[in-house]
């Protein structure tokens, strides 16, 4: 197996230089990262450039880049990244967002699915399916540490360890964490408005969840995908919030029988 | 000198620290008891207005969700006093503006406090602390740009007499605005805004308020300072008056040593009680980066201190000022010389389980035997002999900051 080099282009939008991951050929794959950083470089990805023109932004804030003055919360990513998807002339490409960025996409493709063929949404967060007294979404910024990789791993041990990083690096943790509170802080990790506007999107989308998500249940994944029309919804076992990390096998095969299937109506 | 004593109304009459993770944010209220509540509030506001018959100003604070200070509206206490004291100045510091939703709001309940005390209100501003941000439910993020947005619109709304006005600003919106009361004092009460470094102490000193600093101590307390000063010259053209400056410290004074020590050991209960879960001292977007790292990496050092600190250590820090009324003014005034000079200390004088009868008597030989020589110290300040004496002292080396001061930073 040979894995493709990754090459990143720095393109100017709104005044703002967003770093872009390109990697691989093939259909054009949009990977919007999560609360935890760039994900482009793991072995899933790996495996899917073999098949896909990787196309990875890095969300302004994340991986050591600075906020932009004018971003307020997750509206900013959203126009700035309808901007990039023009100026990308993205065609049919698959849409896939883990978490928050899961929730960013369905966000643009509510607004348009012009450029997109298909939607993943992995462990996504943006919508409120509990009541008001319902804690839906784990308090990220209010639990303890251990507690959090409990949460979030199916086994712990394949969580990254602050006490193994560099200070470079363990900095960029605490940035990747204030950007994460910009874009998700109130309503917290979700928009009250989505439910609304998800039957707008009108491309086949898949909902995959890790089984042992303990940060946002697979029961709220399934509340989710009831909500986007044409939606399958599948879990991953012996996986929690970041299965591509802890299953990429079988997490890189459900991505492929979703885009290689081709028959009508609502893909299995 | 102006000493300003203060008292955080701490709830004290807590169980084993061993068996809660944290005093703030999630400390289950049901440890508070209405009843000794009560006694607690009266007991505190006993405590200023004997303040006030000793002669000292009064200052109080506000804090939400912790049993370190159970004033959460800092106005109610404040109108109290606004009408039970006679004399006293009465400092608010502060109104915590980055984590309250209506900068209006603010400015009508202080200046309605303003009126009722005749114009003794001096009106503090601060951002808040990181505990804080979940109670409010604000991204501490800019932080302390929204502090000065909505001290733009408080200030609007005291200095406007002719009618209402918008505002729409980046975190703050308001309609039609157009108080009453209006402050007493004119244009506006004084302004007191807290700083904990160099570059916050800027603004500050181009606005002309008075910069107070929490327990910088030693380490800390010069660049700070210096930070205030440099930026009063630059925009103002002249040296920093010595009443715009102002250091808070713990205090006990008794008759020997040993009733001192004992003392300062209970007002160190501000300190050592401050056990804070992580996730709580570093939510995001309060700290830079690499102080947040510092935090969150390995090996809690937040947690670890200040809760385990000492007297000795706090007095070296020049935290605590503790002692016979001689020891406790020469302690000061040591602090005084290295920092380059302050017009106002601000007095912790009650913390934890310290009784009102120990309160008194520390207050008392504070105002009698410590304060006339303070006021006197500072009646003879020379900004140039100040500079020599400053200079006649180089940098305490040795001391190391670390994540100390954290907890306090303001």
């Amino acid at each position: 197996m040979s894995i493709s080099t990754e090459k990143v282009r720095t393109i100017e939008l709104q005044g703002v230089p967003v770093d872009v991951v390109f990697k691989g050929a093939g259909p054009q794959l949009f990977l919007l990262h999560g609360g935890g950083g760039p994900v482009a470089s793991m072995p899933f990805a790996d495996s899917l450039s073999e098949q896909f023109e990787i196309i990875a932004p890095v969300h302004p804030g994340f991986a050591g880049s600075a906020i932009p003055d004018h971003f307020d919360d997750l509206q900013d990513l959203i126009y700035l990244y309808l901007d990039l998807m023009d100026t990308l002339d993205l065609q049919d490409a698959v849409m896939m967002g883990f978490s928050m960025g899961g929730w960013t996409a369905a966000e643009l493709a509510v607004l348009s699915t012009a450029r997109i063929s298909r939607l993943i949404l992995v462990d996504a967060v943006g919508v409120k399916v509990g009541g008001r007294d319902d804690r839906d979404i784990v308090d990220v910024f209010a639990t303890p540490e251990e507690e959090l990789t409990k949460l979030m791993w199916h086994d712990p041990g394949k969580a990254p360890n602050p006490s193994q990083m560099t200070d470079e690096q363990r900095q960029i943790m605490q940035s990747n964490r204030v950007a994460l509170g910009l874009y998700t802080w109130q309503p917290y990790m979700h928009n009250p408005k989505l439910p609304r506007r998800l039957h707008r999107i009108d491309v086949p989308a898949l909902v995959l969840w890790g089984e042992s998500d303990g940060l946002v249940t697979p029961d709220y994944g399934r509340a989710y995908a009831g909500m986007i029309p044409n939606a399958a919804f599948a879990v991953i076992p012996a996986a929690g919030h970041a299965p591509q990390v802890e299953q990429p096998e079988v997490f890189v095969q459900h991505v492929l029988s979703f885009v290689n299937d081709t028959s009508e109506g609502s893909p299995s | 000198m102006r000493a300003w004593f203060f008292t955080e109304d701490a709830y004290p009459q807590l169980p084993d620290p061993e068996t809660y993770p944290s005093i703030r944010v999630n400390l289950p209220n049901k440890h508070f008891d209405p009843e000794t509540g009560a006694d607690n509030y009266h007991q505190f506001l006993d405590m200023w207005l004997m303040a006030e018959e000793l002669g000292l100003e009064v200052m109080l604070n506000e804090h939400h969700q912790t049993a370190t200070c159970v004033v959460p509206a800092v106005p109610i206490m404040a109108g109290i006093l606004a009408r039970q004291t006679k004399t006293a100045r009465i400092l608010v510091l502060g109104n915590p503006l980055a984590n309250l939703p209506r900068p209006t709001r603010t400015a009508e309940e202080m200046a309605m406090v303003d009126v009722i005390s005749r114009g003794r209100l001096e009106c503090g501003f601060v951002r808040g602390v990181p505990y804080e941000s979940a109670p409010a439910n604000v991204m501490p993020y800019r932080g302390t740009e929204r502090m000065w947005e909505a001290h733009d619109l408080i200030l609007k709304a005291w200095t406007t007499h002719d009618g209402p006005f918008n505002f729409e600003g980046r975190w703050f919106h308001a309609r039609q605005v157009n108080i009453w009361p209006r402050p007493w004092q004119q244009p506006h009460p004084p302004v007191w805004v807290t700083v904990g470094s160099a570059g916050t102490a800027v603004p500050v000193a181009e606005h002309d308020y008075v910069g107070a600093v929490f327990l910088a101590g030693y380490p800390g307390i010069r660049r700070i300072f210096d930070g205030y000063r440099d930026g009063y010259q630059a925009r103002h053209n002249a040296d920093a008056p010595l009443d715009k400056l102002a250091y808070c410290a713990l205090v006990y004074v008794a008759d020997d040593e040993a009733e001192a020590k004992k003392g300062g050991n209970e007002v160190l209960w501000y300190m050592t009680s401050n056990k804070v879960a992580t996730e709580y001292i570093n939510p995001p977007g309060y700290h830079p980066p690499a102080v947040a790292a510092q935090i969150a990496g390995g090996g809690n050092l937040a947690r670890s201190l200040p809760s385990q600190t000492t007297l000795d250590e706090q007095m070296a820090r020049g935290n605590v000022f503790c002692g016979t009324p001689d020891q406790v003014y020469e302690q000061i005034k040591a602090f005084y010389d290295y920092s380059g000079g302050f017009g106002n200390l601000l007095i912790m004088g009650q913390a934890g389980h310290l009784t009102f009868e120990q309160t008194r008597r520390s207050m008392t030989l504070f105002a009698n035997e410590v304060y006339p020589r303070l006021k006197e110290l500072t009646a003879g300040y020379d900004a140039g002999a100040m500079k020599e004496t400053r200079a006649a002292l180089p940098d305490k080396e040795g001391i190391d900051l670390g994540t100390f001061g954290l907890e306090f930073a303001r």
